[in-house]
């Protein structure tokens, strides 16, 4: 079998993969991505490469991605739908192909008003369900959005998407996922997991609904840093889920930055036991050179 | 309605200068919002007064965007406006505009900023309830319009931000997708949910239309 992509064949074959996130710099500096993809290499199959995340402007995806190739590492192009039509998140697609990149992560994105420039007009002509689909007729049909068709080139695109078992209204996340599945992903990359026990409810559904045999599930953790960032997801980042018990050790912590990692060594521990999760994603947010040890310490190196 | 939204006074001084000054107000949304009805132009009539300008005179168009209806009314008041050099209408941009194709010796100015077609759920408490999308989808949503009432228009489900309801975005607003989801779940239509919704045809949104 021909697989687009080493995250394919990792999951393909049954292993569990890994895959990290590297954030672009809120600059042109070529460096700042080069010297994250050396600390991390080697210990992720592929390396999520967000897309102005939080709408705040950074270097592209595109060409954050081109670097990490330029490397040898496999990127995860993240596109969001936030500041691009129709138009340009085809063209996108298309350009991403040509390049070599062959995961894309299609995401509605962090609304403008979070971001450094909140008076800018969002565009959202298009949510991420319909660009799942958008590109799965690209790549399968041979046809854009409007369908006339594509002439040279199929973009050969592993198709992944996110999904919060965290969020409102509850009872519709696995209906979430499955319409994500139905319009053409082949991997999820879940929201940050702090409340194994909520996560655990979600894959029940997700399995006794057979959707961890149609998709591969990606679990994500991050790290927590230090007590101002446990604050500032708890509160001000909309979607995630972290418990008090969490929060309680992060603050009766003498040391705050190891208790973080040892909180992320404990999910991970507790989250590759699930059945139906194909593979763990860490957000490190700031903290990239803690992804070796994290990735070593849960047994996972070396890397297929 | 037209929700509108009187400018500040003082910036709206600012393009008034000292000159005479022609007032007109609107008989219906703007009435509704307090924003150009008589009541507000009589106040403004006075507060424009207070700074020593001449106002020449007002009217209450009925409604300010119907041409024909404002050609008539403001033949009556021809003196008045010919006096101005300034026109102040309180209404809204379409209002305004319906002014500025009748009277063009004078500067027309907005006396308001045009928010959002939208509900009046309180006395000035407004909003938005359409985009005006030219294709309305609201049967497939219990009723309820995510084009217009979601910050990201998502027509596949709620973003991974929703809490308690409320939406990511704005606190102060319900997350349309929360009400969506309780509708349909009480009239047990939540299988309308799992069709994937296509991209939305946005040629047939009003953006560059005349529709007669
Ligand atoms: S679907 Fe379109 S026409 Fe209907 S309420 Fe929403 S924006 Fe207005
Ligand atoms: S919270 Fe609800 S209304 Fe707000 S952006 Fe998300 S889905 Fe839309």
């Amino acid at each position: 079998m021909n697989y687009r992509s080493n995250l394919e064949q990792v999951l393909s074959k049954g292993k569990f993969a890994v895959t990290a996130e590297i954030g672009p710099p809120k600059g042109s500096d070529p460096d700042k991505i080069t010297q994250k993809g050396e600390i991390t290499k080697g210990c992720a199959d592929a390396f999520n490469v967000t897309d102005n995340q939080t709408a705040v402007v950074r270097m592209s995806s595109m060409a954050s991605s081109c670097i990490l190739l330029k490397m040898g590492l496999e990127p995860v192009m993240q596109i969001t739908c936030r500041d691009r039509n129709r138009i340009a998140l085809q063209s996108d697609v298309l350009g991403a192909s040509a390049i070599g990149i062959k995961n894309i992560l299609c995401i509605t994105g962090d609304h403008q008003s979070f971001g450094n420039h909140p008076e800018s007009k969002g565009v959202y002509d298009i949510d991420s369900i319909q660009f799942i689909q958008a590109i799965k007729n690209m790549r399968d049909m041979g046809v854009f959005q409007s369908g006339d068709k594509i002439l040279s080139g199929k973009p050969d695109i592993f198709i992944g998407a996110a999904a919060n078992p965290f969020a409102d209204p509850y009872e519709f996340r696995v209906d979430h996922l499955e319409k994500k599945i139905e319009a053409g992903a082949n991997f999820i990359q879940t929201q940050s997991i702090f409340n194994v026990n909520k996560f655990n409810i979600w894959m029940d559904e997700v399995r006794s609904r057979g959707l961890d045999r149609k998709v591969h599930i990606i679990a994500g953790v991050t790290p927590l840093k230090s007590l101002k960032m446990t604050d500032r997801m708890r509160f001000h980042v909309p979607g995630v889920d972290i418990p008090e018990h969490v929060a309680n050790r992060m603050k009766n912590s003498g040391d705050p930055k190891r208790e973080g990692y040892e909180i992320a060594l404990e999910l991970i521990n507790d989250i590759k036991k699930i059945k139906g999760v194909h593979g763990l994603h860490i957000t490190a947010l700031f903290w990239e050179d803690i992804i070796p040890s994290l990735v070593r310490e849960s047994g996972f190196l070396p890397r297929p | 309605m037209i929700i509108t939204k009187q400018k500040d006074f003082n910036e709206l001084l600012s393009s008034i200068g000292k000159e005479p000054i022609f007032i007109i107000g609107c008989s219906e949304c703007a009435t509704m919002c307090h924003t150009g009805g008589e009541k507000e132009v009589l106040e403004m009539k006075g507060a424009l007064e207070d700074k020593n300008i001449l106002v020449t005179g007002w009217v209450i168009l009925e409604p300010a965007c119907h041409l024909q209806n404002d050609k008539r009314i403001l033949r009556k008041y021809k003196d008045e406006v010919n006096k101005a050099n300034k026109i102040l209408v309180l209404a809204c941009g379409n209002g305004i505009q319906t002014v500025s194709e009748i009277i063009e010796n004078a500067d027309v100015i907005a006396g308001n900023d045009t928010l959002f077609l939208g509900e009046i759920k309180h006395a000035n408490e407004f909003e938005k309830r359409c985009n005006m999308c030219g294709d309305c989808i609201e049967d497939l949503f219990g009723g309820f319009c995510p084009v217009s009432r979601c910050p990201k228009s998502m027509l596949n489900g709620p973003c991974g931000g929703s809490i308690d309801g409320k939406c990511e975005v704005d606190s102060n607003i319900d997350c349309v997708w929360d009400l969506i989801y309780k509708r349909l779940k009480e009239k047990k239509q939540l299988q309308l949910l799992k069709i994937i919704q296509e991209p939305k045809d946005w040629s047939k949104s009003t953006e560059t239309r005349r529709v007669l």
